[in-house]
């Protein structure tokens, strides 16, 4: 088990204020929220504040970890003394969400208030809901599907201590689904005690990006390529939607930019979302001096000022 | 590793689905006085205020759930993490925004 250093963790001093250190945890806890932050690691380093501000923000832990950790230095090999929390009361356990989550080093150091919470589920009670997020592609919800997925469940071991087992579902996606939208399994959650009824079990769905398509809301959007000969003259191309291709109308005298709407190719619902198809001008590079010809001949058949409106 | 081969069928919980205070507090984990003091703060917002009992959209599970998570974590009134919900649904809205117009400028 390596030591770590939760003065660091947090950026204040061994010596700092309750204050000081309350102040430093804010600051991190607001930049790391995993439901605001942006940052690729922000669950590891929430977690990872939450315990440092846990231990240090209590009187009591604070001295036992400062007497414990004298000496020893971040990420080195670390064991406490055996019988070393003789001397310390804790008041007070580590009950309610997020604590089982603490590291092992946490839990071995002050693991003996949780065990004495863990004692308490011999009560007739329905098990808890469970959470969990799972990442389907756009193609599963247009047409609906089964998909198995696999959820890492925390559990208690008997002494107290936390082991995640994995768990294989075969779930329904309902078609149409949006992101942000949770599917709920009744009695998948976990068990209840006593004879109680087990917990229900929450997904919320995110999409996979898609290779073609982006999604806002119900609504998708694409990014049609086409030529200035089909832009000009206007023209009938196959375009790719969730449910297959289909032939769409280039009106004459397209612009680069333009929005086309396919209603009702969007994901299904009720109503269902449109596909969007924006128009992005591809113009031919010319290779051959007749190609070369040929442009300098347009400028000259069709000659165009199109920053007139720049020249005021 | 436990499998389970039955393929199972959910509840879809989007714009249609109601969910009453009892489900929303079980799935939240929270007595009901507690999401009444959400829905006081317009943090949550039932279909119909003046129709009891309550129904909520699907949508109301994943504001709550986070709104408590703000409280708990960074120690938010409600009146602050409505605002925190707000502020982040339209960031959301303006990055879907950005990163489509972004994919157009390439």
């Amino acid at each position: 088990m390596k030591f770590k250093d939760y003065y660091e963790i947090l950026g204040v001093s061994k010596d700092a204020t309750e204050g000081e250190i309350k102040r430093a945890y804010r600051k991190l806890a607001r930049k790391y929220h995993p439901d605001v932050s942006k940052e690729p690691d922000a669950e590891a380093r929430f977690k990872e504040i939450g315990e440092a501000y846990a231990v240090l923000k209590d009187p009591e832990k604070r001295v036992a970890y400062d007497q414990l950790g004298r000496g020893a230095h971040p990420g080195e090999e670390f064991t406490p003394p055996p019988g070393w929390e003789a001397g310390f009361e804790f008041s007070g356990g580590f009950g309610g969400d997020g604590a089982e989550q603490f590291s092992d080093f946490f839990e071995s150091l002050f693991g003996g208030g949780r065990r004495r919470y863990a004692g308490a589920g011999f009560h007739e009670r329905p098990g808890r809901d469970h959470h969990a997020k799972i990442l389907i592609s756009l193609e599963d919800s247009y047409h609906g599907a089964t998909r198995t997925i696999t959820l890492q469940v925390p559990t208690l071991t008997p002494d107290g201590h936390v082991q995640t087992r994995q768990r294989t579902l075969n779930v329904t996606i309902p078609k149409g689904i949006a992101e942000g939208q949770t599917i709920r399994l009744a009695g998948q959650g976990a068990p209840g005690s006593g004879g109680q009824p087990a917990g229900d079990l929450y997904l919320e769905v995110a999409f996979q990006p898609h290779r073609l398509f982006r999604v806002e809301g119900r609504d998708i959007y694409l990014e049609l390529p086409i030529t200035p000969w089909e832009a000009a003259l206007g023209a009938k191309v196959k375009v790719p939607t969730l449910g297959g291709k289909v032939d769409v109308k280039i009106p004459r005298g397209a612009k680069s930019g333009q929005k086309l709407r396919l209603r009702g190719r969007g994901l299904p619902g009720r109503p269902a979302g449109d596909q969007y198809v924006e128009l992005k001008l591809v113009t031919p590079v010319p290779r051959r001096p007749e190609d070369e010809a040929l442009y300098r001949k347009m400028a000259e058949q069709m000659p165009l000022n199109p920053r007139a409106a720049l020249e005021a | 590793m436990t499998t389970d081969l039955t393929v199972l069928a959910g509840v879809l919980l989007d714009e249609s689905a109601e969910l009453s205070l009892e489900d929303l507090g079980r799935a939240c984990g929270v007595d009901r006085v507690v999401l009444v003091e959400m829905v006081q703060e317009g943090l949550l917002e039932p279909v119909d205020m003046r129709l009891a009992p309550w129904r909520f959209r699907g949508e109301a599970l994943r504001r709550a759930r986070t709104a408590l998570r703000l409280r708990r974590d960074l120690e938010v009134n409600f009146a602050g993490t409505a605002m925190i919900l707000d502020l982040l649904d339209e960031i959301e809205r303006l990055q879907t925004r950005l990163r489509r117009l972004e994919g157009r400028f390439e």
